[in-house]
C-alpha cells in the first residue's frame, strides 16, 4: 500500500503552509489519523519518506502528542472527561456504567471493534458536565447520566 | 455601547457570523480605525486600556508588545510572528472554545490589530484538537476575510500585510505554555524553552514572536473601536475591560458570564443558578485547576489578577470551580494532580517525579490507604517544589498552588482522610 494521492497532496500543502517538512510533521500525522483513525507503522514510514525525515523523528512526535494514536482504534472513539468539574457532577458513575456496558477499561477497544474508550483531560465542556467527546468529529456530549448512555454510544462515528 | 462587548453579538447556538453578517454588526470597523493609526499609536491605546493577558499570567498585553522589534532590526531574516493561543486545557476552562466557535471574525480582527502593533506579518492560531467546531469556524472565517482583502496583502489599502493560519494541536496541556507552543509549531516535542531569551526577542524560528490568549485577542478590537477610557470604565477595578468568566462544578447552571473585571464570586455563583449539592459553599478555585482555594470569606473579593493574588490565590483563566459542602476538595485535588502528572513534559525532576508521587498519595487518601507520613510528603513537595523557579516552567508551580492552599485551609480534612478514606463520602463529616 502506498500513501493515497489526496493525502499526499494535503501533506504537501501542509509543508507549504507551515514552513517546511518539520513544522508539517504533526499535521501530517493528524491528516493520516483523520482518514484512517490511527497511524500505522506503514503509514508512518510513508509519511516520513514524503517529508524527507526519518521514521524515528516522526514517531518521536507521535509518541509525545497524546491524541495521535499509534494503535488501531474502534469505529467510534469515546474520550471521557476525567476532569474535576465532571467528577463533581457524577462522572465516576458514568465511567463505571460505560465500562460495564462495553466490558472494557480505559485504553481498550471492544471485541467487535466498535468502540474505544479513552480517558481525557477537561474537554472545555464543563458546562455540560459530565461530558465526553465522541467520534471522528469529537462531538461534545453531556451532561451524561449513567442510566442513559445513548448519547455516548449512538453518536455517529 | 454594550456592557458585554465581547460576547454580545454571539448567537445562542454558537453559529458563527458570515463575513457579511459580521460587517453588518460593525465588524472590521476597529481594524479600519487601527490601520489609519501608526503601530505605536495602536500600542499606546492598548497600553492606556490596561488590558491584562487572559491566558493565565495576567501580564499586561501592551508591555509584552513593546518588546517586539521592527523585523528589519532583529537579527537574522524572516517575519515577526503572532501566535494566538487556543490550546485551552486548564481544568475548568471553557471560554476560548466559545470565542473560537461563535466569534471567529472577532479573533481575526484582534489578530490583525495585534499583528499591526507588533510588526508581525504571519499569525498562527493554535487550537486544541478536540475543538473541531472552533477549528472549522476559524478556517472558514479566515478564508472569507482573505477573499475580501481583510487578510493577505495590503489590507484595506494600508500597506500592511498579514497571513493567518490555523494550526490544530494534538493533545498535551504543556503545548499551551508559550515556549513549548513555539517548539510545537517548529515540529518538535512540546518541551518549554529556557528564558531568556523571551519569545519577543527570539521566538518562532528564532524570530520576534508575541503569544497571546484567544480572549486577550478578542478584547483588542473593542479598545480600538471605543477607546481606552471606555475600556477601563468597563471594569470595576484597575484592570481594564470585561472578563469572560466561567463557573462550573457544584452550581445549578454552569456556564459562561461576561461581566466587568472585578465581579465577585458571590455574584457569579448567583448568576449560575446558585450552589447545587447541599447549597452551602465549601470553597472555590477562582481561575482553573492551578489556582489556590478560596472560601466563604472571599465571596465578595473582586475577582481580578491583583485581588486574587493578594488573597493568596491566582486569577489564572478566570474560570471558577465551585465546591459545596458535600464535595471534597481532596477529591478535586486528586483529579487535578493526576492530570498535571500525566501532562508533565518530563523535562525536570520535581515535576516529572514529584507529581505522580503527589497524585498517588491523594488517591491513597481518598481510598483510605494513606499513612500519616504521607501528609508530610505532600507538605514538603508543595513547599519545596512549588515556588516559582524550582522547576523549568510554571506547570509544577501551578499544580502545587491548590495543594499548598488546600493543605493550609483544610488540614483537618486531610487528617480525617487518614482514618479510613474520604469522610465526606463515608458520610461521617
Ligand atoms: C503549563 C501551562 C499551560 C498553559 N496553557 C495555556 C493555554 O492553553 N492557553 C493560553 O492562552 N495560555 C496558556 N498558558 C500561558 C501561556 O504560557 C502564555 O502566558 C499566554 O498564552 C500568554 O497570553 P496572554 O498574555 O494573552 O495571557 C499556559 C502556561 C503554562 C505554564
Ligand atoms: S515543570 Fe513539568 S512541564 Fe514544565 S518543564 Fe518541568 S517537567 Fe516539563
Ligand atoms: S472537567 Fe470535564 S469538561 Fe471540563
Amino acid at each position: 500500500m502506498s500513501l493515497p494521492e489526496p493525502l499526499a497532496e494535503d501533506i504537501r500543502a501542509a509543508m507549504d503552509s507551515f514552513g517546511g517538512a518539520r513544522p508539517a510533521m504533526l499535521e501530517s500525522l493528524r491528516l493520516i489519523q483523520h482518514a484512517e483513525g490511527w497511524v500505522s507503522d506503514a503509514r508512518l514510514a510513508e509519511v516520513a519518506e514524503l517529508l524527507g525525515v526519518t521514521p524515528a523523528e516522526l514517531d518521536n512526535l507521535a509518541t509525545f502528542y497524546s491524541m495521535i494514536f499509534r494503535r488501531p482504534v474502534g469505529e467510534t472513539v469515546i474520550l471521557l472527561c476525567d476532569g474535576a468539574s465532571c467528577w463533581l457532577n457524577g462522572a465516576d458513575a458514568v465511567r463505571d456504567a460505560v465500562m460495564a456496558r462495553l466490558g472494557i477499561g480505559f485504553g481498550e477497544t471492544t471485541g467487535d471493534g466498535k468502540y474505544t474508550l479513552i480517558n481525557c483531560a477537561c474537554l472545555g465542556g464543563c458546562d455540560h458536565a459530565p461530558a465526553a467527546a465522541v467520534g471522528r468529529d469529537r462531538r461534545l456530549v453531556g451532561p451524561l447520566a449513567p442510566e442513559d448512555l445513548a448519547p455516548l454510544l449512538e453518536a455517529a462515528p | 455601547m454594550s456592557e458585554t462587548p465581547m460576547t454580545g453579538r454571539a448567537r445562542p447556538d454558537r453559529t458563527p457570523h458570515s463575513l457579511a453578517e459580521w460587517r453588518a454588526e460593525a465588524g472590521y470597523e476597529a481594524v479600519e480605525r487601527a490601520l489609519k493609526l501608526t503601530p505605536a499609536q495602536v500600542l499606546d491605546r492598548v497600553d492606556q486600556a490596561n488590558l491584562n493577558g487572559r491566558g493565565g499570567a495576567g501580564f499586561p498585553a501592551a508591555q509584552k508588545w513593546k518588546f517586539m522589534a521592527d523585523p528589519a532590526e532583529a537579527p537574522g531574516t524572516g517575519p515577526n510572528y503572532l501566535i494566538v493561543n487556543g490550546d485551552e486545557m486548564e481544568p475548568g476552562a471553557f471560554k476560548d472554545r466559545f470565542l473560537l466557535e461563535a466569534l471567529p471574525h472577532q479573533v481575526i480582527e484582534g489578530a490583525i490589530i495585534t499583528a499591526y502593533a507588533t510588526h508581525a506579518t504571519v499569525a498562527y492560531v493554535l487550537i486544541r484538537d478536540e475543538y473541531r467546531p472552533g477549528i472549522a469556524a476559524m478556517k472558514r472565517a479566515i478564508a472569507e476575510a482573505e477573499a475580501a482583502g481583510l487578510l493577505g496583502r495590503d489590507i484595506l489599502g494600508s500597506g500592511f500585510s498579514l497571513t493567518m493560519k490555523v494550526k490544530p494541536s494534538a493533545g498535551r496541556y504543556i503545548v499551551g505554555e508559550e515556549t513549548a507552543l513555539i517548539e510545537s509549531l517548529e515540529g518538535k516535542r512540546a518541551v518549554p524553552r529556557k528564558r531568556p531569551p523571551f519569545p519577543a526577542q527570539s521566538g518562532l524560528f528564532g524570530r520576534p514572536t508575541t503569544v497571546n490568549n484567544v480572549e486577550t485577542i478578542s478584547l483588542v478590537p473593542h479598545i480600538l473601536a471605543n477607546g481606552p477610557q471606555w475600556f477601563r470604565a468597563l471594569s470595576r477595578t484597575e484592570e481594564g475591560g470585561t472578563k469572560l468568566y466561567a463557573v462550573s462544578g457544584r452550581v445549578n447552571k454552569p456556564g459562561l458570564i461576561e461581566a466587568p473585571m472585578g465581579t465577585t464570586a458571590r455574584e457569579l455563583i448567583e448568576r449560575s443558578g446558585g450552589l447545587s449539592g447541599n447549597g452551602k459553599l465549601r470553597c472555590f478555585q477562582p481561575g482553573g485547576g492551578a489556582s489556590g482555594f478560596l472560601e466563604e470569606a472571599e465571596l465578595d473579593l473582586p475577582l481580578d489578577f491583583g485581588h486574587c493574588k493578594t488573597a493568596g490565590s491566582m486569577f489564572g483563566t478566570g474560570t471558577m470551580i465551585v465546591l459545596d459542602q458535600t464535595a471534597c476538595p481532596i477529591g478535586v485535588l486528586a483529579r487535578h494532580q493526576r492530570f498535571y502528572a500525566r501532562e508533565s513534559c518530563g523535562w525536570c525532576t520535581p515535576c516529572r517525579d514529584g507529581l505522580p508521587w503527589v497524585a498517588r498519595i491523594l488517591d491513597a487518601l481518598e481510598e483510605g490507604t494513606a499513612e500519616p507520613g504521607d501528609l508530610e510528603i505532600l507538605r514538603m513537595t508543595a513547599a519545596e517544589a512549588g515556588p516559582r523557579g524550582r522547576s523549568f516552567c510554571d506547570l509544577m508551580g501551578g499544580a502545587m498552588a491548590p495543594l499548598a492552599t488546600g493543605l493550609a485551609r483544610f488540614g483537618d480534612l486531610f487528617e480525617a482522610h487518614l482514618d479510613g478514606g474520604c469522610p465526606i463520602r463515608r458520610g461521617v463529616l
